[in-house]
């Protein structure tokens, strides 16, 4: 009798939601004609030019600085996303603590950025990084020497943790907005000592915003162009880059292609795997 | 009162509060309150919301720090002692069952941090389950069960450590009557069961004469009274008490005194006790729906004190009736009638009567110690 109700309200639901379906088709219309057309193109041509067949993939897994630069690409984007997870956790756990008015300051920290172009943050970092630059200065005058940053890989992960930052504190504050801080609590009761409470009780209710976050980040790190073309050099150059140069440089569109098109897939593959870790964690987090 | 404590004395441990206040920056949230609970007895803490209860129940649990005062659980001080090494049981009204672990895990994580073997684990999480009778629900997640299944796990993880101590922060406020009645029961067996001190967090003064061995009533992070509930009723020691517990008439009026005996004037007409009582001061008297009779004006018994007034609510109870007098000052009466005495329809005219004995005398709220005796 108890389960009546709310049946009886599901079933009803289905036409509330049928109706506005139609407000869909502006993002549709954007989705599939502005990224699946181009997109369509895209596959094409790297099967077409300068003929019909595989032959730009041959070239791409048959030349040693392509591999290189593709194991590259991950690896940096693998770096970038495991800085991004270490600096964000703690930013979002604390945004989940403190006041309103210090909440405001720490959103309004993470969207700054999103309001200057990524242009202007990279030359930021530009000026940060190079030689004789702020850090450097500051090293020097610490009596540490200088570290080569920029044109070199570690300049450019810390490029682009900065730059991709806000897309892992978001989705990991939203998630830790939603943990009751009182499980902890309930778990030192029980005999956990803090650190115990967190690793236990907290970092796995917190997992479902890592993994969205790292996931979100992971795949722009990707494909990011600005900032690796700017802060990298010759030994740090990433996919982007090198596809850029294919198709704006040497014209190819073919060969720039088959690029994007193996990075496309590797991204499909690797959220493929990632999918059943996040299902899972969706079923035990379900809501009380 | 206790008789609990004969069986199983030795798993519960004393709970000792001396003179504690908690400031929270200039609100006192905790006013000198002193709270001796005994080992094994099931003390209840009621008052009204903001009263400070779950306040004295997080410094017990050791989430919250007193300002000054002291804490002694089992004759150790806890002042200082991080929650985690308290080794006492809380049951909170939210349930906080762990969401990422199902009802196996929950109840067993305590046995896993006190580094306890698979085998004897899983024998005191089948007893534990046993107990609250959910141990066919030990694969489930917190996500599938009600809240009262939630709130049965929750007290099986509480209780399954054996600790010498368990609180309760109003574990049955999200549950509905009858889900709550029937597990007031349960609650009342597993503390007959175990014999751990139980100290138990409401607002709902029927839910706290149900189950306790004595009650501290809160007001203001103040304890206003301890007893059981027969004394809380029957000798409410203040006002704020004698309303808080069961129905009650609350008269106004001045006393004058002659000799002996001291003249009450309520609303024109006086009534007298023995009591002896300050001249001219303003008590508020006290009386029972139960100890309050009706009369025709002018008929029934001498000798007794009444006041007139006229019936604005007649109610059948079934077991009786319930009627609402209206006196001549505007107050109102409750008073609850055997079935067998004469009913009366509303707008009669009628007498209260009640024994002077029946009549309890107190400070109003805001004048204390005007009363001598
Ligand atoms: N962290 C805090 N900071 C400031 N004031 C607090 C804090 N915690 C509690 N208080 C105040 O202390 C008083 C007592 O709170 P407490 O939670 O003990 O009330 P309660 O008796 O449990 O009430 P309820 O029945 O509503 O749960 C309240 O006025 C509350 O606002
Ligand atoms: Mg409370």
């Amino acid at each position: 009798m108890p389960a009546a109700p709310p049946a009886k309200g599901a079933r009803k639901a289905p036409r509330f939601i049928a109706g506005p379906l139609w407000l869909t088709v502006p993002a549709l219309v954007l989705l599939v004609a502005v990224v699946g057309y181009p997109l369509l193109i895209i596959v094409l041509r790297s099967f077409s030019e300068p003929a019909w067949g595989v032959q730009n993939y041959v070239w791409f897994f048959g030349t040693p600085v392509n591999l290189v630069v593709l194991q590259r690409t991950f690896e940096v984007s693998a770096w970038v996303t495991l800085a991004c997870v270490i600096s964000a956790y703690p930013y979002a756990y604390m945004m989940t603590v403190v006041g309103p008015a210090m909440r405001m300051l720490l959103i309004l920290c993470v969207l700054v950025p999103f309001w200057v172009s990524g242009v202007v943050r990279t030359m930021a970092w530009v000026i940060l990084l190079q030689d004789s630059g702020v850090i450097n200065s500051l090293l020097k005058w610490a009596g540490l020497g200088t570290v080569r940053l920029i044109r070199t890989q570690l300049g450019v992960v810390i490029g682009m943790t900065q730059v991709l930052l806000p897309f892992m504190i978001l989705p990991l504050y939203s998630v830790m907005r939603g943990i009751d801080l009182r499980l902890v609590q309930a778990a030192r009761s029980l005999g956990a000592r803090p650190s115990r409470a967190f690793l236990q009780v907290y970092l796995p209710l917190s997992l479902p915003g890592v993994y969205a976050g790292a996931i979100i980040v992971f795949i722009l790190a990707l494909g990011f162009y600005i900032t690796p073309a700017l802060l990298g050099g010759p030994r740090s150059v990433l996919l982007s880059t090198l596809m850029q140069n294919q198709v704006l440089s040497l014209l190819n569109w073919g060969r720039g292609g088959a690029m994007g098109v193996v990075l496309l897939v590797a991204t499909f593959v690797l959220l493929a795997l990632a999918a059943p870790l996040m299902r899972q964690r969706h079923k035990q987090g379900a809501r009380r | 009162m206790k008789s609990t404590l004969a069986t199983a004395a030795a798993k519960g441990a004393a709970i000792d509060i001396v003179s504690a206040i908690k400031r929270y920056g200039a609100f006192t949230a905790l006013d000198d309150v002193s709270l001796h609970i005994e080992p094994g007895e099931f003390m209840t803490l009621l008052g009204p919301s903001g009263s400070g209860k779950t306040t004295t129940l997080n410094v017990v649990a050791g989430f919250t720090e007193i300002t000054s005062g002291e804490l002694t659980v089992g004759g150790t001080s806890m002042v200082g002692v991080p929650a985690h090494k308290r080794n006492i049981g809380v049951v909170f009204q939210h349930y906080a069952l762990f969401p990422h672990m199902n009802v196996g895990r929950n109840v067993a994580y305590p046995l896993t941090l006190r580094g306890v073997g698979r085998a004897e684990r899983e024998r005191r999480v089948a007893r534990a389950l046993d107990m609250v009778k959910m141990a066919d629900f030990a694969h489930r997640y917190p996500s599938e069960l009600s809240g009262g299944q939630q709130q049965r796990v929750a007290l099986a993880r509480a209780i399954v450590f054996d600790p010498p101590i368990l609180l309760m922060d109003e574990p049955l406020g999200a549950l509905d009557k009858k889900l709550r009645e029937w597990l007031q029961l349960e609650i009342k067996r597993i503390h007959r069961e175990l014999g751990t001190t139980f100290v138990y967090v409401t607002h709902d003064q029927e839910e706290a004469l149900v189950l306790s061995d004595r009650i501290a009533v809160f007001n203001h992070g103040r304890i206003e009274q301890i007893g059981t509930g027969r004394q809380l009723y029957d000798e409410p020691a203040t006002l704020f008490v004698g309303k808080f517990i069961g129905d009650s008439t609350v008269l106004r009026g001045e006393a004058r005194v002659s000799g002996e005996e001291t003249a009450i004037t309520i609303a024109g007409e006086t009534v007298t006790t023995r009591r002896r009582i300050a001249d001219g001061a303003r008590p508020v008297m006290l009386l029972r729906p139960e100890k309050l009779s009706l009369a025709r004006p002018g008929a029934g018994a001498g000798g007794r004190n009444r006041l007139s007034g006229e019936i604005a609510e007649a109610i059948y109870l079934g077991s009786g009736s319930k009627y609402e007098v209206r006196l001549r000052d505007g107050s109102t009466a409750i008073v609850r009638s055997p079935l067998e005495a004469e009913s009366f329809a509303i707008g009669d005219a009628v007498s209260l009567c009640f024994a002077e004995r029946d009549a309890k005398l107190l400070a109003d709220d805001d004048q204390a110690d005007l009363i001598l005796t």
